[in-house]
């Protein structure tokens, strides 16, 4: 049994929004009867604002209760501010989707995402030739794309090839694209990496000595110990323990566990912390 | 919940009355253990002997030494497999069905990983083996054929004695195990008359308690252990008895013997007038495997067009519990794989619940499952983005 929210139920029991629109300006789609979900979803613009939504869902109680709560937060909205929302922001409005449950929030957001491009279409012709990267399928079981994981992994922080399963279903059927989804996460976080903002030397010495006192001697101060910067050579960090962590047998651990781990997530993950006396 | 309406006896009973009343007396005043020497112990002793008499005449076994309590239904179908292969390490070949329950599926698949070769034998649209693959499928190199006697989601009762002949025929040394769990207390086991080696069942399913189920062994039949201890069950399972739950098991057995008339009348009625009545008044439902050779308690009916988890939400909210083998409710993406071993068309499949009655059904129950499930159905039916092929659907059926 699913622990649904209250709003989830209220939503599968009492569905808003429901049935199409005839003359729709734009009608998006996502999912497939094969797949075991399917959503299909009608806007209304005038002047730039989404006057009316509809849906219609073949899918369990998380994928109508999804497309229900869409309806009516895009309606009134302007299209610009429709563009803007994320499969997370209609799983929070529900008040949160069990995990396995994430990919019915995603089928929401692509089903909009779908009727908006058609909308553009419709309205910008020239625009409309800005060539789209040709998508590549990497579930063929589900038929998701590398954008759609490539998307799902950049609006919900996600890490491991189960929780790309649970958001986009990909790789939970005959499970053959898993080594292509974990080569996606990495290059991902790869790219994500080379792209932070380089640090001159100076701003990268201020960030360590800041991160060092408001972060990780407080901790330290906590157990009657303490920790002083002594010096900074490249990646390695020369750092004093002082108080009861001098001489304390765990402190070795304190070191890399606590103090080399917290510098390696905010600064910089080739930084190695060494002891001097 | 007092209008509880529970459709899902496939998935596990609840505990008969006189069966817990069976099970009191070992849990409060004879809590010896049944290996003890003292007057005190005769009374647990006597309870493990006696059950073991009543599981004998359950399977209509030749022995009681042929009978083994084990925990429940996995542990007696692990101990059946793992048990003839390590007699047979010669042998690296195993035969089984693409619809056998999970705790079976799961196990080949390991025993795949570790160098045996497994056949999978298919099933027509109506849930029937093939029984030429299966035929075509044994050599001098099988150990095991493993099949079960019904499938837990369609009810289809495959042809048992049949198989065994074709095996026999075939190999004689090849051993045959029969997971049973979806049959005992729905129609008589007669493991002599069909030729059975091992045979597993499980309490939970026939009103005795979760945590308790037995694996009959022919005399001919060798297996190792899984759990290696004391000298319980003629050393092939240790572990001192569980004597309350044997007793309730044997309760349990009793009851199923006495009521299995009725599950081929009363029970089966009832399942037919569900399943005609569903039929009858909405337009978009079908019976998966609708043949007449299934178990008496079971019916499989796939709504088309629309989510079976969402149907059992609403069914849920008026007390009423069925199953789906839709890939919403388990959490795994994909649907049922019995029914897609059937080839049932995807507009139905995952729209597909299962109800199973028991002897405690009644047929007021059956009416207002009747009285609502036109509502539910419309109401889904209502939200499905594939209206035209519904009304086409509904010209063709309606």
């Amino acid at each position: 049994m699913w622990d649904y929210s209250e709003k989830v139920m209220d939503h599968y029991r009492n569905p808003r929004n429901v049935g199409k629109i005839d003359n729709a300006d734009a009608i998006g789609e996502a999912g497939s009867l094969a797949c075991g979900d399917s959503l299909k979803i009608y806007l209304k613009i005038q002047n730039g604002i989404v006057t009316d939504a509809k849906f219609q869902t073949f899918g369990c109680g998380s994928a109508v209760a999804s497309s229900s709560i869409l309806t009516e937060m895009i309606i009134g909205k302007s299209v610009e501010e429709v563009k803007k929302i994320t499969n997370k922001d209609i799983a929070d409005q529900l008040g949160g989707l069990p995990p396995e449950k994430m990919h019915c929030s995603v089928m929401g957001y692509e089903a909009l995402e779908d009727a908006l491009h058609n909308f553009d279409d419709m309205t910008d012709l020239d625009d409309l030739r800005e060539e789209k990267p040709k998508e590549k399928i990497v579930c063929t079981c589900f038929g998701v794309t590398e954008n759609q994981i490539w998307d799902a992994i950049k609006v919900n922080g996600l890490k491991t090839v189960e929780e790309i399963t649970n958001y986009t279903k990909a790789g939970g059927a005959c499970g053959k694209c898993k080594g292509l989804i974990k080569d996606i996460i990495e290059t991902y976080y790869k790219k994500e990496e080379a792209e932070k903002p380089q640090l001159s030397p100076a701003q990268r010495i201020l960030k360590i000595n800041n991160i060092i006192e408001t972060q990780i001697s407080p901790e330290l101060r906590k157990d009657g110990g303490d920790i002083t910067l002594v010096d900074i050579q490249d990646n390695k960090v020369l750092v004093k323990l002082r108080g009861k962590c001098s001489g304390c047998k765990n402190s070795h651990l304190t070191l890399k566990a606590f103090v080399e781990s917290t510098l390696r997530e905010t600064v910089d993950s080739a930084i190695v912390v060494i002891e001097v006396a | 919940m007092s209008n509880l309406i529970y459709l899902d006896n496939n998935a596990t009973t609840k505990v008969a009355a006189e069966v817990l009343d069976s099970m009191m007396p070992y849990f409060k005043e004879e809590y010896a253990n049944p290996s003890s020497v003292y007057e005190f112990a005769k009374r647990s002793n006597h309870a493990v002997r006696e059950a073991r008499g009543v599981l004998k005449d359950f399977v209509n076994a030749a022995n009681e030494k042929e009978i083994i309590f084990t925990s429940c239904g996995s542990e007696s179908a692990n101990m059946a497999i793992r048990g003839v292969l390590n007699m047979n390490k010669n042998k690296r070949h195993i035969i089984t069905t693409k619809v056998e329950h999970p705790c079976v599926l799961n196990l080949y698949q390991t025993l795949e990983k570790e160098g045996y070769k497994v056949d999978y034998i298919g099933v027509n649209a109506n849930g029937e083996l093939d029984l030429a693959q299966l035929e075509q499928a044994i050599n001098y190199d099988t150990a095991l054929v493993s099949i079960m006697y019904a499938n837990n989601e369609t009810g289809v009762i495959f042809p048992i004695e049949k198989i065994s002949e074709i095996i026999k025929s075939k190999n004689k040394e090849t051993k045959f195990f029969v997971d049973a769990v979806q049959v005992a207390g729905k129609i008589p086991i007669d493991v002599q008359a069909a030729g059975i080696d091992l045979l597993g069942i499980s309490g939970h399913k026939f009103h005795a308690p979760k945590g308790i189920g037995a694996l009959y062994v022919n005399s001919k039949t060798l297996i190792t252990p899984l759990i290696i201890g004391g000298h319980q069950e003629r050393g092939k399972r240790a572990g001192t008895e569980n004597v309350p739950y044997i007793a309730g098991l044997a309760k349990a057995a009793e009851l199923a013997i006495d009521g299995l008339r009725a599950e081929a009348t009363v029970v089966k009625r009832l399942r037919d007038k569900l399943e005609s009545g569903i039929l009858k008044n909405i337009y978009n439902a079908r019976v998966n495997a609708g043949i007449s050779n299934r178990v008496p308690n079971t019916t499989n009916i796939g709504f088309e067009y629309i989510e079976g988890e969402l149907i059992l939400l609403h069914m849920s909210d008026l007390g009423i519990c069925a199953s789906s083998g839709s890939a919403c409710t388990s959490g795994s993406l994909e649907p049922s794989h019995v029914l897609r071993a059937m080839n049932v068309p995807f507009t139905a499949i995952h729209g597909s619940i299962r109800f199973s009655l028991s002897r405690y059904t009644t047929e007021s129950e059956i009416d207002r499952v009747l009285e609502v499930m036109p509502g539910i159905i419309n109401k889904i039916t209502a939200l499905s983005p594939y209206q035209d092929e519904l009304a086409n659907l509904k010209r063709l059926r309606g």
